[in-house]
């Protein structure tokens, strides 16, 4: 019995591993094109500024009003390709309390560069209560915080559909073919048309997806630029020292065998 | 090292001997300066990582209202996490400050070189005394301002004048004067 | 460290400082022409490669704790700001956080090739123990690490693996209050597990030092497992193995450079950069992998032990030792000792089986009588007379009192529950390691010339990676599944999709499901693991016949190279 069970197991284990995902109520996002993507394993990955420079523009009119962004500073959009004074432009059309003054009192003033994006609510209890009780989730790190994030976040906002037939989507809940348990409280935030592109990319919601997409795997890992690159010249030079202490130890055996 | 490798080992000793050619020390010189330079590639970050940080760097600047200062009157501002002094200072201060004979000074620097032209009447310097770090009285009207009208510091008996320079007691040099500019006639910008 | 026959140094700074301190000498005698066996594979470049790996953990962990804040309410922060704002944060946290990983890494093919080449054997059964306290220090510093980010995971593990302690009978409660300094994972726990963290690695490293120290003194093994006959056999540390550790070691760093700079996330979870919340528990909650075959050992024991489990495998046990240690002329053993012994404990182990793995079916009285069919008939009599069910009353079946008098019977017939017997478990299958030297009484140490070692060997660090892998995944999971029994039913439960809707089916009773879930493959090779150390080696050690050794390394290694034709 033990040694029918140990066969069987290990005929099956290939076959599982594979579909280690798709178990549950869960579906596997499909895999995109991401510019950060790119080259084997990622290692020639970058960020695609355009589509970043969209995403924030879909962010700030769309994602906004309900999601923070919290762990973002106005200075950190630089990496983005603005320059200082576009930044300070930016970061001063958001109101920032602050304070206590000499008095004792908060009082709003506007952005600076060092400041990060204001929150939509005061708090998360605040954010609940105006949400029907679903919280809305800071995106700040929203595409590290999932699996295979990128790709699960397009999937998500391009996932919306109609619930199949015999499933029930109670009122203010949505059917979504990508979200964990399908029924999510997000109505569908994007639709074509509903941002208007200043550069001449389409204006359609599969492009509204990549680029929010494309913003907030920046958001979420800043430096993956700069890890990526770095990578490559300690790789290198890991294997060319591999090589070199390769050749010590040759030398240093020869004869000893 | 003088010790032998004593291991008996006729083989070991043949192959050191035959092979203590110009090759193996090569390899050898280059695997250890592969080493030195993976240790600060490592190193690097780990320094880089104790100095300040990118918010740090970024709060290094900060603005300040001075229109609600009235004459003769100072306000304390917080800068990279130490006060600075900002002092409206009277006609008879700044005169007073005019006046002496630079060469006559512990920290020879004239009252122009410390303040901005044309806005004379306003003193802005770190509010830290460079003998040892103490913060020296004076910003209120009541506070002991030592025997030149400026500042004065209790910990040691520092005394700075009307344009924060060192006139008496064991502080070296003057009041630091920050890096810092005018906006507009009330609002400055420090660092 | 005697200085009196030490030699003098060139250098006269070295020299001053040796004669009155000779630490250039002891540095010498033990790195520098410690005689070592000449024939290590690259397997033994793995101390070397954890010893380094511990350095980077205490470096880097060093600089991570000036900069992060262990406080509830702003760890998580902290850790973002590390990622942000500090300067090549990101990349030290990447190092620290993979390094965790890469240390596991390097231990377990460390202590495969100690299992492998049996290492753990006279004279080395001191050296062998503090590396398993090793391996204890630093899972307990590698689960404490991973709480203080104070991400979802963190939290979430934390409370799972600090309840298992609950299981302790009468104590457990107070144990785990005071391991949190509160009523759940709290701000008090975050605190003592960020002081522990700091702590550990420095007793860690205390104990590796303790290690290295009882290795100079019996001498490396290798992979020949017999001991170097003289110098022929041996060469000196340094250059041989400075030059092969530090080649082994950069290949090694290839690897670990490798993840932290273009996979720096994927031994780690998404879940962990959604802040900490008490309210809401994640989906599934998994250990980091280094945990995954032991946290599958904890899962297997779904069923609660009874007395007759324990009594019978007391039995066993003592009739195996009986017979392991047994005079071979006393023939007769097979007939008393077996009667004796054997059958009584495979009675009880039948009995305690029943009780404890088949789930109980409905029980139907009718006019006081069991109303079951074939087997169901036989097992739920069993179950009637040996859980003492019969000691209820029929009269108060159904009632809350009769609920109570079994609880309070239970409460006898079962000293460990499922939760315990988890624990138990996990913990023992760690300890068995501590007590491998004197279960394995072959004299042979390496698994080269031992052939049916070799195959057990390499079965159990397979069988190790199938439970890491049912660690991983869901309880509950089917791998496979069939039904038996009337074709017509089977054929509605396919249908009728799965779970509870199908049980309701008019015609369910005609079928039997049979199924292989991850409860069952977890449980399989848990079996195996224990059996491995429990059975399997105790019996090669007395039974397997090795091949023959050769005279000496030097002759080996000389043979091998003349055979190659050198």
């Amino acid at each position: 019995m033990f040694i029918r069970i140990l066969t069987v197991s290990f005929v099956l284990l290939g076959f599982s591993v594979q579909n280690a995902g798709a178990a549950g109520d869960q579906v596997s996002p499909p895999s995109q094109p991401w510019s950060f993507y790119n080259g084997p394993a990622g290692v020639f990955g970058y960020y695609d500024q355009a589509s970043m420079q969209r995403g924030l523009k879909i962010y700030r009119e769309v994602c906004a009003s309900c999601h923070s962004l919290k762990r973002v500073y106005f200075r950190n959009l630089e990496a983005l390709g603005y320059n200082e004074a576009q930044i300070k432009n930016i970061a001063s059309e958001y109101t920032v309390v602050d304070g206590p003054n000499d008095e004792g009192d908060m009082f709003d003033r506007p952005g600076k560069p060092s400041d990060k994006f204001v929150s939509p609510f005061a708090n998360d209890n605040a954010a609940k209560y105006a949400n029907n009780g679903a919280f809305p989730p800071d995106l700040s790190l929203i595409t590290k915080a999932r699996a295979k994030g990128p790709d699960y976040l397009y999937a998500l906002l391009t996932g919306y559909a109609q619930p199949p037939a015999g499933e029930h989507v109670s009122g203010g809940q949505h059917w979504n073919t990508y979200f964990p348990g399908h029924k999510l409280s997000m109505a569908p935030p994007l639709s074509d048309g509903q941002v208007s592109y200043e550069d001449g990319s389409p204006e359609t919601l599969d492009q509204y997806a990549r680029d929010i997409t494309h913003f907030l795997a920046w958001a979420a890992d800043p430096y993956m630029e700069e890890r990526k690159k770095t990578g490559l010249k300690v790789l290198i030079f890991l294997l060319v020292f591999a090589g070199v202490m390769y050749s010590v130890k040759k030398k240093v055996w020869k004869g000893a065998h | 090292m003088s010790a032998e490798i004593q291991t008996g080992n006729d083989n070991t000793h043949a192959c050191c001997e035959c092979d203590c050619g110009t090759r193996r020390d090569f390899m050898q010189l280059a695997a250890a300066a592969f080493g030195a330079v993976g240790l600060g590639f490592f190193v690097k970050p780990v320094i880089d990582s104790l100095r300040p940080a990118k918010d740090t760097q970024a709060l290094a600047t900060v603005e300040v209202d001075i229109g609600s200062v009235p004459e003769g009157e100072s306000m304390t501002v917080m800068w990279r996490g130490k006060p600075v002094f900002i002092r409206h200072r009277t006609r008879k201060e700044i005169e007073m400050a005019q006046a002496v004979d630079v060469q006559s000074l512990t920290d020879k620097q004239s009252d122009e070189e410390r303040v901005k032209k044309g806005k004379e009447q306003w003193l802005v310097t770190v509010g830290v005394c460079t003998h040892l770090g103490c913060i020296p009285q004076g910003q209120k009207p009541t506070d002991n301002r030592g025997g030149y009208d400026g500042w004065f510091c209790s910990c040691h008996g520092s005394e700075y004048d009307t344009s924060g320079r060192i006139r008496k007691g064991p502080a070296p040099k003057n009041l630091d004067v920050p890096p810092y500019e005018f906006v507009n006639d009330t609002t400055i910008k420090i660092g | 460290m005697g200085s009196a026959n030490r030699e003098k140094f060139d250098n006269t700074v070295v020299e001053w400082i040796d004669s009155r301190m000779p630490i250039f000498t002891i540095l010498n005698k033990e790195y520098g022409v410690f005689p070592t066996p000449r024939n290590f594979n690259y397997f033994w470049n793995f101390g070397a490669i954890a010893m380094f790996m511990l350095m980077t953990m205490i470096i880097t962990g060093i600089i991570l704790a000036m900069h992060y804040t262990a406080d509830t309410k702003l760890a998580f922060d902290s850790v973002e700001r590390i990622m942000r704002d500090v300067n090549g944060g990101w990349l030290l946290r990447y190092i620290h956080m993979n390094g965790a990983s890469f240390f596991f890494i390097a231990v377990y093919i460390h202590m495969f090739r100690g299992i492998y080449y049996g290492s753990y054997k006279k004279p080395r059964e001191l050296l062998w123990i503090l590396g398993v306290i090793i391996f204890l220090l630093m899972m307990a510093t590698a689960f404490i690490g991973y709480v203080l980010p104070w991400g979802q995971m963190s939290l979430w593990g934390a409370t799972v693996i600090t309840n298992l302690f609950s299981a302790v009978p009468f104590v457990g409660n107070w144990i785990v209050e005071t391991l949190w300094g509160g009523y759940s994972v709290d701000n008090p726990t975050l605190t003592r597990f960020f002081a522990l963290h700091f702590l550990l690695p420095f007793v860690i490293f205390a104990v590796v030092f303790l290690h290295v120290w009882a290795l100079h003194v019996s001498g490396s093994n290798n992979p020949l497992g017999i001991e170097p006959k003289g110098p022929q056999d041996t060469l000196p540390f340094n250059p041989y193995y400075t030059a092969k550790d530090t080649f082994g070691l950069v290949v090694f760093m290839v690897a670990y450079a490798f993840f932290i700079f273009f996979a720096p996330d994927f031994l780690g979870h998404p879940d962990n950069y959604i802040p900490a919340d008490p309210l809401v528990t994640p989906a599934h909650i998994v250990p980091e992998w280094y945990f995954l075959p032991f946290y599958a050992i904890l899962r297997a024991v779904t069923f609660s032990i009874n007395w007759y489990l324990i009594i019978g495998a007391g039995l066993c046990a003592y009739a195996f030792i009986k017979w392991m240690t047994k005079n071979k002329e006393r023939e007769s053993f097979f007939v008393k000792e077996y009667m004796v012994f054997v059958l009584p404990a495979l009675f009880l182990f039948v009995l305690g089986a029943v009780i404890a793995f088949i789930p109980v079916s409905e029980q139907q009285f009718v006019d006081g009588e069991l109303q079951y069919v074939g087997i169901a008939r036989i097992i739920e009599g069993i179950r009637y007379y040996f859980t003492f069910d019969f000691l209820i009353p029929d009269s108060i079946r159904g009632t809350t009192e009769a609920v109570e008098m079994r609880v309070a019977i239970d409460a006898l017939l079962i000293p460990i529950s499922a939760k315990l017997g988890g624990v138990l478990a996990m913990f023992g299958s760690i300890a068995l390691l501590i007590v491998l030297p004197w279960l394995d009484s072959h004299p042979v140490r390496s698994a080269r010339f031992r052939p049916l070692f070799r195959i057990f060997v390499l079965l159990f660090t397979v069988s190790v990676g199938i439970l890491g892998y049912a660690g991983s995944q869901p309880a509950d999971k089917v791998y496979w599944s069939t039904c038996l029994g009337d074709a017509v039913a089977c054929e509605a439960l396919a249908h009728g999709g799965h779970g509870a809707g199908a049980e309701h089916h008019s015609d369910a009773s005609a079928t039997t499901i049979i199924k292989l879930d991850n409860t069952m493959l977890a449980q399989a090779f848990t079996g195996f693991y224990f059996a491995f150390f429990l059975i399997i080696i105790p019996l090669l050690g007395r039974f397997e016949k090795a091949r023959a050794l050769p005279y000496s390394i030097h002759e080996a290694v000389l043979g091998k190279e003349q055979r190659a034709g050198v």
